[in-house]
This record gives structure tokens, sequence and C-alpha cells, in this order.
């Protein structure tokens, strides 16, 4: 019988990711369409799917009912397994206490089971908000090598960048000897990515020493990792070379996505040894018509384009009628661009019409904000949406509408 | 789970030799992503058939690739799901089934050992949209032994094996040509069959016994006057594979909205195929393309106008392609012409060269190659 694995995930995906605005009003950060094809979390997945680790642990909690429908078994992830695979964990009601996750680290702890049933030597703790690829199994070599109590992987940074980052001071080594969140004078160029490797049972005692400890914020940067460098814990930097994006707002996840095109393009979906796994829904080629222009972008099956579409990234399903023009934007699956409407830098999400004539952001300048157009939202003929701005439906719990026909 | 569906992969496959002569009919390309048998099987899906036999012969190595466990069709299932047949030989003679009756035969393990109440029996010879659900339904209202799936279609040369029916107004078959004279206008068979499920094994028994060898002969018209053979009408898009001009120009049917719209936009419906992951296909800053049909994974940074790309096609910089098929994975290098050309698999074209067929015999490149 099979008890025991030699690593596993828990991949954190939670959060609310409110800086995506309406993007995340009804789903979770790590179910955002990206990349015309793919979800954020497909990222991370695949990683890890790639990376031979077979058991990962997804800790939802913000609207979750989407990425709980698309992670489903883990079968486009080969992650459908007799032991081990992919799974969900949501909070839960428990005999003595029924807590929502509160921070990173109490959102462990309260599945330190999950972990002790697979009784693996080494947890990954990963978050589901970024955009990489990387070998995990490296990390673990390396971790394994320098026999670390806690590995965490960096990225080289520019001394401006630094200060937005959490920052890890280390000698020749890459052994850390101190850590700084955003520092205003960063002594070291070496930004965590805010994964972890951590040797089980040092995880789990820091866990439940950080859950006793009164007015911590319960966090892995802000508690777990100065507590254990504090104690004397041997803490490592694992140098990661590469492109790593963490698409927390409008603008990184719309300057990922155009990292995506180009004759050269800053990140490479198309290698066939590192493939980004996605659910994939039983959808026809995308079709361009005689008199569309597309140029300098990604578009996904089923679209269907009419227009001219120039630097964007067009999401499955997506009509581009006659006459429309989008330029510098990115648009969600089952969006609807009516003839002569005109899309400027911005992100569209899913299911959104734009009637005819209708004008959405400017042209893309400095100074000038990313248009967001939410869900199922329907801007009317000829409006004229400003950029930067932000537009969702009113009321996105009750789509079908507020009319209810039963008598109260 | 009221059938039991056999799909017959190859009993086409000597039609259109260039393209099957390293696969079966079943397997052939077709539409950007799909192959024959995609069609088939989704038919059977949609109308809710979930226990699929496929009958192999010969080459089946990309079939069986390409169904894998059948879970990209729903069909990887404890109970039912896809099964492979590869041929049944005969112990005495050693020699594999010569028709369709002999290819049942190798089956009726499988057939007997099912619980559905009728089985379901097509070819992949053609692109369809065949509610299966209705016609089972038809054929239950009408109490019928026996189904046959017709469409009132002109008779066009390729067509000419294929059975015409007279029906009367009941919709009972009441007489049955094997072959049909061209440029009439008739009811044709789409060779698609429903039968009630022990009776097949018990016609099929009996053929076989008697030394029978056609089905459409000796079970088909030998039995209108005995049992039930009714008909049930199909209207909708039916793009038949029979040559490779028909093949070349029923692709090229797909760069027509309304034919795309009623073979894949169908209501709480879709045609599956194999899941490969390929990236979003990526359009270079020199694109220019018009009136194309083009799946994922493609990387374009020439010119395509009037053609279908398959998965994984890269086109280069300064490379103009009109009117043509690239199947999975073909490269063309730069400066390279290409008119009515279909490139089979994993071709490579190399800088500079021009290459042209017509529409009725495109410039036709087998897998592999290297121009």
């Amino acid at each position: 019988m099979y008890n025991k694995k030699k690593c596993i995930a828990m991949l954190l995906a939670g959060g609310q990711g409110s800086r995506l605005k309406a993007l995340t009003t009804t789903i979770a950060k790590p179910a955002v369409p990206f990349g015309a094809k793919y979800r954020i979390i497909d990222f991370t997945l695949s990683n890890c799917t790639n990376s031979n680790i077979d058991t990962v642990g997804v800790l939802t909690q913000y609207q979750p009912l989407l990425l709980n429908e698309y992670i489903g078994n883990g079968l486009p992830w080969d992650l459908d397994r007799n032991f081990g695979g992919v799974h969900i964990l949501p909070p839960y009601q428990a005999k003595n206490r029924t807590d929502w996750y509160k921070g990173t680290a109490n959102a462990i702890y309260q599945n330190l089971h999950f972990i002790e049933r697979y009784d693996p030597e080494y947890v990954l703790i990963l978050s589901g908000d970024h955009i990489y690829k990387m070998d995990y199994s490296e990390m673990l070599q390396y971790h394994i090598e320098k026999d670390a109590d806690c590995t965490i992987a960096t990225l080289e940074v520019s001394l401006d960048e630094a200060s937005r980052f959490g920052i890890m001071n280390t000698d020749d080594n890459n052994i850390i000897y101190e850590f700084e969140e955003k520092p205003a004078k960063p002594k070291s160029t070496k930004a965590s990515m805010g994964i972890y490797i951590f040797k089980t049972e040092k995880l789990a005692c820091y866990l439940k020493k950080d859950e006793a400890t009164e007015g911590s914020q319960k966090d892995f940067g802000k508690n777990i990792i100065p507590t254990m460098l504090a104690c004397g814990e041997k803490m490592v930097a694992f140098p990661f070379k590469g492109y790593w994006k963490d698409v927390g707002t409008i603008e990184s996840l719309w300057s990922a996505n155009m990292d995506l095109i180009g004759d050269d393009p800053k990140f490479d979906i198309y290698d066939p040894y590192w493939r980004i796994h996605s659910r994939n829904i039983g959808i026809q080629p995308h079709f361009i018509g005689e008199h569309a222009q597309v140029v300098n972008s990604l578009v996904s099956g089923g679209a269907t384009i009419e227009g001219t579409v120039i630097n964007s990234v067009i999401g499955p399903r997506v009509k581009i009628e006659k006459g429309a023009y989008v330029k510098d934007s990115v648009i969600f699956s089952n969006s609807v661009i009516h003839e002569g409407a005109k899309v400027f830098y911005s992100i569209i999400d899913e299911e959104v019409h734009i009637e005819k004539g209708a004008t959405i952001g400017a042209e893309k300048a400095e100074s000038v904000g990313i248009a967001v157009v939410g869900r199922h939202v329907v801007i009317k003929e000829k409006a004229i949406i400003p950029a930067g701005a932000n537009i969702e439906e009113p009321d996105q719990n009750s789509r079908k509408g507020n009319k209810c026909s039963c008598e109260l | 789970m009221r059938a039991l569906g056999i799909i017959f992969s190859d009993l086409h496959t000597d039609t259109v030799d260039e393209l099957t002569r390293y696969r079966t009919l079943a397997s052939v390309p077709f539409g950007g992503r799909y192959r024959l048998v995609d069609f088939a099987l989704s038919n059977m899906v949609n109308s809710g058939i979930t226990r699929v036999g496929i009958i192999a012969k010969r080459n089946y190595q990309s079939l069986m690739d390409h169904i894998g466990s059948g879970k990209d069709w729903d069909l990887s299932r404890r109970n039912g799901g896809v099964t492979i047949f590869p041929p049944f030989g005969n112990h005495r003679s050693d020699s594999l089934y010569a028709n369709r009756l002999e290819a049942i035969k190798g089956l009726m393990g499988f057939i007997a050992k099912a619980n559905e109440e009728y089985v379901l029996m097509i070819d992949c010879d053609s692109v369809n949209v065949i509610d299966y659900h209705k016609v089972i339904q038809e054929h239950e209202e009408r109490n019928a032994d026996i189904t046959v799936v017709y469409r009132k279609a002109e008779v066009t040369p390729d067509l000419h094996p294929h059975m015409s029916l007279t029906i009367n107004e009941a919709g009972r078959v009441t007489a049955a040509a094997l072959t049909s004279d061209s440029g009439t206008t008739a009811n044709m068979s789409v060779n698609a069959w429903v039968i009630k499920r022990k009776l097949l094994y018990n016609l099929i028994d009996e053929a076989l016994a008697h030394g029978a060898s056609n089905f459409e002969r000796d079970i088909i018209l030998h039995n209108i006057p005995f049992l039930r053979i009714c008909a049930s009408e199909y209207e909708g898009p039916y793009l038949h594979i029979s040559s490779l001009a028909n093949y070349f120009a029923n692709n090229m049917k797909l760069l027509n909205p309304e034919i795309r719209a009623q073979i894949f936009e169908q209501k709480n419906q879709a045609i599956y195929t194999k899941v490969r992951d390929s990236a979003p296909t990526k359009y270079g800053k020199d694109a220019v393309v018009e009136r194309c049909y083009i799946a994922d994974g493609c990387v374009i940074e020439g010119t395509v106008r009037n053609s279908i790309l398959f998965r994984g096609v890269k086109i280069g910089k300064n490379t103009v392609v009109e009117n043509s098929i690239l199947m999975q994975d073909t490269i063309t290098g730069e400066h390279v012409y290409l008119n009515c050309v279909i490139a089979d698999k994993n071709v490579t074209i190399r800088d500079r060269r021009n290459l042209s067929g017509c529409e009725t015999i495109p410039y036709y490149l087998g897998k592999n190659v290297m121009v």
C-alpha cells in the first residue's frame, strides 16, 4: 500500500485579488483568464506536473465555484491520481473551532492533517497568482543538497524595484542572514517569489508556534519566515532565472499578457517539453475573415475575427465584427465587439458586449490607465468609456435579474 | 443508454489512398484539428450513446493514438466507454475480414454481452451532425426492426456506390438499390443503421450460415419484404470524403460561416477531439491573414489566404500560402509560395520553394516529407 510522498505542494488560491477590480467580482484571482486560452492557475499546476509533483492541495476561500469546477479532478494536468493528485481544500467546520483562513500561514495550519496524510519529507508552498515556468524538482534538489530547513525562491530585481518586494540578504553561499519586507533602502536585489520549500517537521512546528502567538498576522512573509530566521534555522535562497510575474494588479496582468506576443516574446509558451496544460473545451479552430487584419496578436480557438486586431490577446469564442478595431487589449472568452466599436488599451472580461460604435479606453500612452469591463456587461451603442475606467454589473449575484417570481 | 454504437473505421479506406497510406480513413485529419472519427464519436456522445466499439483493420496505430482512453469524448468509463477492436482473424484461413458482415462477426461477443436494446452502426466516410437520439426515437415510434438514415440528395459520381431507397408515406422502405445513378435525385443511405441488438445478432448468424457476404444486399435488401425496415431523414450538412479532390473541396467548405455554424455551433453539443494543449496561435508583426480557418498552436509570420491550418503549423516570413490545407506541425521556411497544396503531418517546406496544384488535383505532400 502507498502511504508516503517525498514532497507535496500546497497552493494558496484563496485570495480575493481586489486589485484586479471588476475581474474578481465573482471569481477568485487564480481563475482569472490569461493568455487567450489559460487561467492564471494553469501555470502553477502545469509547473507541478512538469516537475513531477503529483500531490497538490489547493486552498480556496474567496468565490471558489468557478475555480473548483475548473480544477475538477485534475485530469487536464495529469493530477487525477489513485494516490495523491489534486485536492481542493476549503475552510471547514471543526469540533472545537470554525474559522475562515485568516492568513497564508493559518490556511496551511488548518490543513496540517492533509499534509500528514501523505507523510512527506518536504512541503512546497506556492501561490496561485504567478505567471512563470519553474522546475520545482531542481529547487527541491537544491533544498536537499543544502540541507536547508527552508528554501526560498528568489528573483534578481533592479534596485529601484527592490523596495516593492520582500528582500533576502544572503552570504556567498546563498544562506539568508536577514529578511526585509519592502525595505526603503534595499541591501540586496534578491526578491522573494513567495515560493517556499520546508522540511515538513519544521513547517508544522513553526505553524503551531505562530498559531499560539497573539497578534500574529499568520502570514508566511510577515511572520513565519522572520521567526524561523530569528530562531537560527537554516534558510537558503534559491536563485531563479527566467520569467516570473505576479499578476495581482490590472497593470501587471495586462503587461504579462503582452509579454506573450511579439517575434521574440519575453515569456515562451510554445515549448513542447514544458506544455502549459489547461481545461480544454470542445471548440473549433478560429476563423479570420476576408477583410480582417490580425497583427502581432494571440488568438484562441472558436474566435471569429472580421475586424482589426493589433497587439492584442483574444480569448476563446470571441467575435470581432466587421469594422471593429481592437488595439493593445486583452479580451476574455465569449465577448463580442460589434461593428465599428473601438477598444483601446483595455481588459474586457468574459461575455461582454461592446455594441456598435462604442469606444472603450484611449490609445496607449503614458499616464493613460487601462480600462476594465467586467463580466456580462453590455456597453451601449456609441457609448464612450474613458481610459482607466472600471465598469461592472451592479448586482453580480443575481444576474438573472432582481425580479422574483415567487410572492413572499 | 438505449443503444450500443459500432463504428466501422476503414470500410472505405481505399478511396483516398494518399491520405490513408499510413492510417485508416477514421483517423484522416479534417477541419483544422479533427479526425473523421471525431464526428462519428461526437455525434454518438451528443446523442447519449456511451458504449462504443470501433472496428479497425489495418494501420490503426494513429487511430489508437488518437482515441487513447477515450477521455476526450467522455468515453473513459467503468461502464461502457470506447473500445477499439483490432481485426479478428479467422483461425483456419488466417485472413482478415473482407466486408461489413464479417467485420460485425468479429464483434459478436461485444454485441452479445451488452445490455442495450439497439445497435447503431455507422461509417467514417463523411462529416455530418446526425442526431441519433432522434433516429432511435423514430425507430421506436414506428416499431421498426431496422432504421436506415438517409438524405435526399443529388447523386454525384462519388455517391454512386451508396444505396438508394424507395420510401412510402409511412416512412417504410419498400425497395432499395445497391448503387445509385449519377445525376438523379434520390434518397441516399448515409451508412447509418439502427437495429434491435438481438435481431442483429440473429441476422448476422443466419446470414453467415448461408454464406452471405454483403450486409446491404443480404441483410437489408433481402429482408425488405420480411422485416419492418424504416427510413429516417437527415437534412443537415453532409461532407462526403471519397477522393483527394472532394477531401480538398469539403475542407474548404469550412471557410463558409453557415456550414461552420451547422457543424460546430449546434446548441448543447460539441465536436470533441484529442486534446493537445497547444498554445494559442501567434500572429507576427508582418502577418497578413484573410479568410482562413486556423487551429491553436500556429505561429504565422507570413501571408495566408483561403486556407486551413492544423495545430502547430508555422508560416515563415515573406511566405505566401493560398488555397491550401496544411496539417499538424507543417513548417514552411521563408519566401515560400504554396497554392492548392495539401501537406500531410510533419511536412517541412524549405526556403524559396514554390509549389502549386489546382482545385481538382491538389498538390499532395506525404507525411514527414521534406521539400
